[in-house]
């Protein structure tokens, strides 16, 4: 479950999302396209959702999307978690197609709604760059 | 239509707050209540299904479970799809009968959960259902998954916070009818609205209970059930729909696997939405049973929270729904949560439902859903 220790539980990269962990580090948002039937995936994995096929090419992402949905938590699942409560949990449609679960800037708050436009960037927890959710402009 | 399967003993415990209770006791009391309701002696049991425990886990929770009964089965394995569980177990004992491979499976849950894990116990070990890279990190736990859910319905279909909290009153009402449900202090829409913040807008009383408890059935062939106590509920229909596991890879936040598992389910039983007689669905929070009564079809979309403001969910309403309170207000104590669904269906289908009873109930639909609407199973079991 990665590095979980007291703190955030944070993402442990396997074979087949390696390249996105590795872009966030890079400020490069990435996604995976099957070079078989041109499917994006909606999340990285080994092979195609559509036509499983193993030929998946990661590209750049312009990291903008729209919201899908959002909530505040209140009660939180972890300790590390109930001492950032309140915090916001945004589902956002990539332009390219792909979705992201991410937290959000606070300064996003007074507008995030559901079809806003928002922009991703990167946040540092613990030593790694996690996606999150910034104002587009 | 028929399946060739029957159910023909059910049982739960008491549930709640369950102080000295364990898993595998609870289990032993569900199993030997089911089959002395079942007039069945533990060695006509040929077949065993288990699910799983949060509080003595194990990779072989059937075997362990035989091993404390002492009883050895020719069949006996561990099913695990979340709250989708105790259906699919049903309908694959009813597969197992059908086939000639067994005569009598016992299909047993339960667990400890308030008081062997508490709250926040349950509430973390819950959350581990999420994406590990993807969506853990972010501080999703199971309540913020149905919120996304929830904001996302009441955008696309105008769903209000007081619709959602007319079906938890609805549930406590039922509930009150109830001697054993955990749940029995009547509450209002306001306490509902007034209810601590969870994951908005879900509040506290819009979530299941946490639950020690454990419920068994006992599903039967027609030949073994023509010798048992009381009039055997046949299994008409069941279906299966499975759309994703995680709710960041979810196709729709609208649209799930129970539109076409209970079309199954009612296509094998040859019967229609509006055919059922009482219904008794997964109501893990109350938008879970708003977006399955109108992606079941019960309802038309955006209609299920006004049904339920106007009382149509209640006993003598257009669709009396989780009559005993469902896991709002009776119990949810893991797999055994969804069992419970069963169990009352057998109740009301018996005519057993004392003050519960919905009036000539013939027909009933049972449906669990596991993960975050992830894992769907759908069942119409009906009396003649």
């Amino acid at each position: 479950m990665g590095r979980t220790g007291m703190g955030r539980p944070l993402p442990n990269p396997a074979a087949e999302t390696r390249s996105f962990w590795e872009g966030c580090s890079e400020g490069e948002l990435r996604y995976q396209t099957c070079e078989a039937c041109g499917v994006v995936q909606i999340t990285p994995r080994s092979v195609c959702s559509h036509c499983q096929s193993a030929l998946l090419a990661w590209k750049r992402s312009s990291a903008v999307g729209t919201v899908l949905s959002f909530t505040t938590v209140h009660r939180a699942p972890t300790e590390a978690f109930r001492a950032m409560a309140p915090y916001t949990i945004v589902m956002v449609d990539m332009n390219e197609g792909f979705r992201l679960m991410v937290n959000c800037d606070r300064a996003l708050l007074p507008t995030l709604a559901i079809g806003g436009r928002v922009r991703i960037g990167f946040e540092d927890v613990d030593g790694m760059k996690l996606p999150h959710a910034q104002a587009l402009s | 239509m028929t399946m060739n399967a029957f159910i023909t003993g059910a049982y739960d415990t008491a549930v709640g707050k369950l102080p000295g209770s364990s898993c595998m006791g609870l289990h032993a009391e569900a199993a030997l209540g089911a089959l002395a309701d079942a007039g069945l002696t533990v060695g006509e049991i040929d077949g065993v299904l288990c699910a799983y425990s949060f509080t003595e886990p194990h990779l072989m929770l059937a075997s362990v479970f035989c091993e404390v009964l002492g009883i050895h089965p020719g069949t006996c394995l561990a099913i695990q799809a979340g709250g989708a569980t105790a259906c699919i177990m049903i309908m694959q004992a009813a597969a197992l009968v059908a086939s000639g491979q067994c005569q009598n499976v016992l299909v047993v849950t339960g667990d400890n959960r308030l008081s062997g894990l508490s709250r926040d116990g349950a509430v973390a070990a819950l959350a581990e259902v999420g994406h590990p890279q993807f969506e853990r990190p972010f501080g999703i736990s199971v309540p913020a998954a149905y919120a996304l859910v929830a904001r996302r319905y009441m955008h696309e279909y105008g769903a209000t916070s007081e619709q959602l909290a007319a079906i938890a009153v609805q549930h406590r009402t039922h509930a009150l009818l109830h001697p054993k449900a955990q749940q029995r202090t009547p509450i209002t829409v306001s306490d509902v609205l007034a209810s601590k913040e969870i994951a908005s807008p879900l509040r506290m009383l819009d979530c299941c209970l946490i639950s020690d408890g454990g419920a068994a059935v006992i599903v039967s062939s027609k030949a073994a059930a023509a010798g048992t106590r009381h009039k055997a509920v046949e299994i008409l229909g069941a279906g299966q729909g499975h759309t994703h596991e995680h709710i960041v890879a979810a196709p729709s936040l609208t649209d799930f696997g129970c539109k076409s598992s209970s079309a199954t389910a009612f296509a094998r039983a040859g019967v229609t939405a509006a055919d059922i007689d009482v219904a008794e669905i997964y109501d893990s929070f109350t938008i879970t049973l708003l977006v399955e009564l109108e992606s079941i079809g019960f309802f038309e979309r955006g209609s299920a929270g006004i049904a339920a403001e106007r009382g149509d969910l209640g006993i003598g309403g257009r669709l009396p729904c989780n009559t005993h309170g469902g896991l709002l207000s009776y119990a949810h104590s893991g797999a055994a949560g969804g069992m419970f669904h069963a169990v009352e269906a057998v109740h009301q289908l018996r005519g057993h439902a004392e003050a519960r009873q919905v009036r000539d109930a013939k027909l009933a639909f049972v449906h669990g859903d596991g993960g975050i609407l992830s894992a769907h199973c759908s069942l119409v079991l009906g009396v003649h």
